[in-house]
């Protein structure tokens, strides 16, 4: 127990805010310098030789080596097959998984049917489907292409789905009220309201859409970034297969900011 | 025309097969250009009665029927929640024509008719704005205006301001007057604000706790157009009290239910 006198020799203390630590600060330099500095590290590291090119060449040869690939256009040629199977999988997907899912989310016959599929066959990893669409399709453009549309529709699905579920029911109450009937409501409310999870759904399915593009590119192809990685660490082209993870790198960040973009002109109603 | 509200009760059954009665017997007419206020305390079944006028919900037994309706595409009702209920995709303009392009009314006319309830409530110069822009009071013009551009027969308001700030719901209320009085239309209006359930209407119906049954209809003899004045009047008052009296126990009731 403290006396009183004790009590009037704290009278002066001073609140602290608590929170303090989870203001989030910003380091606009940060992200910037520290890139630099991790680029600058490797560089160093190749060019001393503690780690032998072979296994780790510079950062500088994999951008010449890249230029030089750009100059005589070959990087094109590899670029635009995966694009092509990626754009072409992907936008399969896309549709698919926006019919089926605005299916299953909306009436309840598809839901009762097609849940436990989903549930099902969404577990299995996609490469070790490719065989079988080997099998089936050949071992032309097709397998490749339904391999990255069967990865890519089930977040696309899974995601529609949540979406629709999570449309506002208040929202459908007032399009009927105010005459929709039920198609209409699955165009004006259903549609615009599953927008960002349409995104959010698209966001991952690109991840997964390279993933896959150079997986089914290593297996059967003669073009293709998948193919370049894999033929260049076959004659230990160690820079040409850095290459093609900038490549890749540079993809995944191109699509984030397409998307980003669409976001922002699809769903001018968000902040 | 007038709404006939016959004989309407609502059960719910459980998922242990048990049934809970929402609504019994409730009986009341609407005539045309009449405000009717139902009041009741929480738990009622106020909401269930407007959805089931609404449309949106299914009655277990009695109906509710429009009388001497025009033979066109005029809606019966159209309602104004609570939660506003705007499209968050659409600006305010676009959320008033809802109503108007389902009905295929051509893009001229649309615009006109909205630009007249956009005047009416208030909203000139947020046309374009989106309901994430809006404070809750502009909010629910938008779904005022939306609701009365649909041109209903009768226009259901749940609670309406029951999700706004004290002053703005004062403000609201007296807008909410002049806005009927201006389009002669029937109103039903649900609320558990015996104030503003006397302010605005020209009957009361007072519900009792679950199961709402209609305690008593109460007919509101003040002047329109109401005056802001009017919360102060001694006859105003009276009639608080006399609805304040019937709620009172049932509301105190209602406190001590088990949820």
């Amino acid at each position: 127990m403290k006396t009183s006198t004790e009590l009037t020799k704290m009278e002066k203390a001073i609140v602290q805010d608590k929170t303090y630590f989870l203001q989030v600060k910003a380091h606009p330099w940060l992200s910037l310098t520290s890139f630099i500095i991790i680029l600058c590290l490797w560089e160093i590291v190749s060019r001393v030789m503690w780690i032998p090119p072979l296994f780790l060449p510079a950062p500088s040869e994999i951008l010449l080596e890249g230029w030089g690939m750009l100059k005589n256009g070959l990087i094109f040629k590899h670029v635009f097959a995966s694009l092509s199977r990626i754009l072409l999988g992907f936008s399969i997907a896309c549709i698919m998984g926006m019919l089926i899912g605005i299916l299953i989310g909306f009436f309840s016959i598809p839901e009762a049917i097609g849940n436990p599929l989903i549930a099902a066959t969404f577990p299995i990893p996609k490469i070790a489907i490719l065989p079988l669409l080997i099998l089936w399709l050949g071992i032309g453009e097709p397998p490749k292409v339904a391999v990255i549309a069967l990865g890519v529709f089930f977040p696309m699905v899974i995601n529609v789905y949540t979406g629709v579920k999570n449309v506002d029911p208040l929202l459908i109450k007032a399009a009927l009220s105010l005459g929709s009937n039920r198609t209409r409501v699955i165009r004006k409310v259903i549609l615009p309201g599953i927008l960002p999870m349409v995104f959010a759904g698209m966001k991952l399915g690109i991840g997964i859409a390279l993933l896959l593009v150079v997986a089914a590119e290593m297996v059967a192809a003669d073009a293709g970034i998948g193919f370049m990685i894999l033929t260049a660490a076959d004659l230990m082209q160690t820079k040409k297969l850095m290459v093609g993870l900038v490549i890749l790198s540079l993809l995944g960040i191109f699509f984030n900011w397409l998307f980003q973009k669409m976001e922002k002109i699809f769903i001018p109603w968000k902040q | 025309m007038r709404v006939r509200i016959d004989h309407i009760s609502k059960y719910y059954t459980d998922r242990q097969g048990g049934q809970t009665e929402a609504l019994q017997d409730i009986h009341f007419d609407i005539a045309e250009n009449e405000f009717v206020v139902v009041v009741g305390p929480s738990g009622c079944g106020k909401s269930t009665l407007l959805n089931i006028i609404a449309g949106l919900l299914s009655s277990s037994s009695g109906q509710v029927i429009f009388d001497g309706v025009r033979n066109d595409s005029t809606p019966y009702t159209a309602v104004v929640f609570q939660d506003f209920a705007l499209f968050p995709w659409r600006t305010v303009l676009k959320n008033i024509v809802y109503g108007l392009e389902e009905k295929g009314v051509n893009k001229t006319e649309q615009f006109v008719i909205a630009q007249k309830f956009i005047a009416m409530v208030g909203l000139q110069g947020f046309e374009q704005k989106y309901p994430h822009q809006l404070s809750g009071g502009m909010k629910q013009r938008v779904a005022i205006a939306r609701a009365l551009a649909n041109d209903p027969l009768l226009l259901l308001m749940d609670e309406p301001f029951s999700a706004l700030d004290a002053q703005t719901r004062l403000l609201m209320q007296y807008e909410l007057s002049r806005i009927w009085e201006e389009t002669q239309k029937s109103f039903l209006y649900i609320t558990h604000n015996i104030q503003e359930a006397v302010f605005l209407g020209d009957r009361v119906v007072v519900l009792s706790r679950r199961p709402g049954r209609i305690l008593d209809i109460v007919k509101i003899d003040l002047p329109r157009p109401r005056r802001e004045d009017l919360i102060t009047e001694e006859r105003y008052l009276k009639y608080v009290d006399l609805i304040w009296g019937y709620i009172k126990d049932q509301a105190k009731e209602t406190l001590k239910e088990i949820r």
